[in-house]
């Protein structure tokens, strides 16, 4: 359009609302596109609390449970575990301070009673399971491993309370998820006592 | 022709004259330099990769099952049942290998002779926008045969976005559509592997070679061929795309078929680089398998995030290296200050740069398919040492000189002694 031609205002400002106007629309029509990507009802059900029993773990064994879909450890560590516990060194978080776990379980063992530790097996770096490793594989993790996990993915490494060592790419600890004693012998992952 | 069929083609021509015109538009009167070399087959192997992959991965689609309990079986299935599924699978597994090779030295090529430089930036903008979509279209497809590998693959690159300040937990949350990936991320990663993502691909292609005919293609000698022209207003360093390239660029595509059969039929999984072994195990989202990498062409990336240790209790770091390494080369042309475009021209500065570069890039593609102690740990101790595995500290070198071959570039490619330039394209 040349620049004499008159532009008319009523029709431009037509032009103009109606475009906003259907941008709006077409916006408005995108978020149930994008709501749908969320996770559904069903999925959102499926996070309920898990009662599993831990008596036939012999000290020094785990055993992995299935709760919301991620593994959970649980380890009877036995006293020399929890002796090598006192000496990791090179901790990047070694009091839990930003690590995610409840309350009962902020203090050296990481849990409610020394023995039985119960942790997510998801590394907080980018959420693969790692590996336990024994206080005898140091020719691989190094001479002055005590026991502990290794992520296979990006190589972090964590001590018997999953605390991680420096060095790694996890940014802190395993995260401890909330559970309670019903016996001695079973666990409830997934409620604190309170809620039981 | 006989006279039937030029009628026939008239008839046709008079009613929809855009074919004619767009053929000669973009083949028989598309003039490219005439001293196209080796590294020109890249771009027209590209688009066979891509061509083989879409007709590949219709007919896989007929008998895959985008479903978490039936997806490792159909597979299976597609491999011993489906009559000629192997080789299709073969044809697509091997076909994603050979699209990242072509497209690298596609890229390569690139940076060789600056075909990203002046007037040429859209075209190299849309270039990397197809290597990024790349990217995520060997991603998505990767989760679809649900071994080992593909579960723990997706769960470590969504986690990638979970560390993103404030929004990340919700933005993985949304890209898994469940807490931990699942048969629902599965189902959307086929829905976006099968679809949405080639849609985009083809797209993109389409605004590449556009944007490259608007402009002209670039030569190893980095001459604007269109400065000098005929009396018909043809360069005249060019030769018509049609018929001389078709005709070269099928030489390159028979040797490239023949290396392509070559490794489909004899070394289909390539020692585990193509098709890794842990994926002939169905995915187990308790157990990690024991020592995981990714898909070789992701691995430079990989041994960049895993070099960047945690900064304030944050592994958002290392992604944010990992993001910037790939986003850089958006850049590239603005970077670049240099006033010539080939390395044929450029002086010792930019030869040394682009040596290091490729080497840089091919150790940390190493170092990403091996564990971080492959090169064992440091005898000493020091303060520094946040960890005595050396491989991490090659790494870290690299990293470091990954960044500053683009953050210098300004630098020394301004500073360089150049060549002087021909005006006609050398042969």
């Amino acid at each position: 359009m040349s620049d004499n031609q008159k532009v008319d205002k009523t029709r431009r400002n037509l032009v103009v609302a109606t475009s906003v106007a259907g941008g709006a629309a077409s916006l408005g029509a995108a978020v149930p596109f994008v709501a749908s990507m969320f996770p559904s009802e069903r999925a959102k059900a499926a996070g309920a609390p898990i009662e599993v029993d831990i008596s036939a773990i012999a000290p020094g064994e785990m055993k992995i449970f299935e709760w919301r879909g991620k593994p959970v450890w649980v380890i009877r560590r036995t006293q020399d575990m929890l002796a090598a516990l006192k000496k990791s060194s090179g901790l990047t978080d070694p009091a839990s301070k930003s690590s995610q776990q409840p309350a009962y379980a902020v203090n050296e063992h990481r849990s409610l009673k020394p023995d039985v530790m119960v942790m997510e097996g998801v590394c907080t770096h980018l959420g693969c399971s790692p590996q336990i490793r024994s206080a005898e594989a140091k020719a691989e993790m190094g001479a002055d491993w005590a026991g502990g996990f290794y992520c296979p993915c990006h190589g972090s490494k964590f001590d018997m309370a999953g605390r991680v060592f420096r060095g790694a790419p996890a940014p802190t600890n395993l995260p401890v998820p909330p559970y309670t004693f019903l016996s001695d012998s079973t666990l409830l992952i997934g409620e604190d006592k309170k809620g039981a | 022709m006989s006279s039937r069929l030029m009628a026939l083609w008239d008839w046709f021509d008079s009613r929809m004259p855009t074919v004619g015109e767009e053929w000669r538009k973009h083949a028989s009167e598309y003039y490219a330099p005439k001293n196209f070399n080796f590294w020109y087959y890249f771009g027209a192997l590209s688009m066979l990769v891509l061509a083989i992959q879409i007709v590949s991965g219709i007919f896989l689609t007929m008998h895959y099952k985008p479903d978490a309990t039936l997806a490792f079986g159909s597979v299976e299935y597609i491999m011993r049942d489906v009559p000629g599924g192997w080789i299709i699978r073969y044809i697509h597994t091997t076909g994603a290998s050979a699209f990242f090779i072509v497209v690298y030295l596609h890229m390569f090529r690139a940076l060789l002779y600056g075909s990203y430089k002046e007037p040429r930036e859209l075209v190299w903008i849309f270039g990397v926008l197809i290597y990024l979509t790349l990217m995520g279209e060997a991603f998505f497809g990767y989760l679809l045969p649900w071994g080992q590998m593909s579960y723990w693959g997706a769960q470590v690159i969504v986690n990638l976005f979970g560390t993103i300040p404030f929004i990340g937990e919700t933005l993985a949350l949304w890209i898994r559509g469940d807490y931990v990936v699942s048969d629902v991320t599965l189902n959307r990663f086929f829905a976006l592997h099968v679809i949405a993502l080639p849609l985009v691909l083809l797209g993109l292609v389409v605004a590449h070679i556009l944007a490259l005919h608007d402009v002209g293609s670039n030569n190893p000698d980095g001459v604007e061929i269109k400065k000098n022209k005929d009396a018909n207003g043809r360069p005249v360093d060019g030769i018509a795309f049609h018929p001389y390239y078709t005709v070269k660029d099928t030489v390159g595509v028979i040797v490239f078929l023949a290396i392509f059969c070559i490794v489909m039929f004899f070394m289909p999984e390539m020692g585990g680089y193509f098709i890794e072994h842990n994926n002939y195990i169905p995915a187990d989202p308790l157990k990690t398998p024991e020592h995981i990498a990714p898909v070789w062409y992701f691995t430079p990336y990989y041994s960049i995030l895993r070099a960047v240790p945690p900064l304030f209790n944050s592994q958002f770091p290392g992604v944010a290296a990992m993001g910037i390494a790939t986003m850089i080369l958006f850049l590239l042309p603005w970077l670049d200050r240099s006033p010539v475009k080939s390395i044929r021209y450029r002086g010792a500065y930019w030869k040394v740069a682009v040596a290091t570069f490729v080497v840089v890039f091919l150790v940390l593609g190493y170092l990403g398919v091996k564990p971080t102690t492959v090169w064992g740990q440091f005898g000493f101790d020091a303060f520094f040492l946040d960890t005595k595995d050396r491989a991490t500290w090659a790494a870290r070198l690299c990293t470091v000189l990954y960044f500053a071959f683009f953050i210098l570039m300004p630098w020394y490619t301004a500073k360089d002694k150049v060549k002087p330039v021909p005006d006609r394209v050398t042969m």
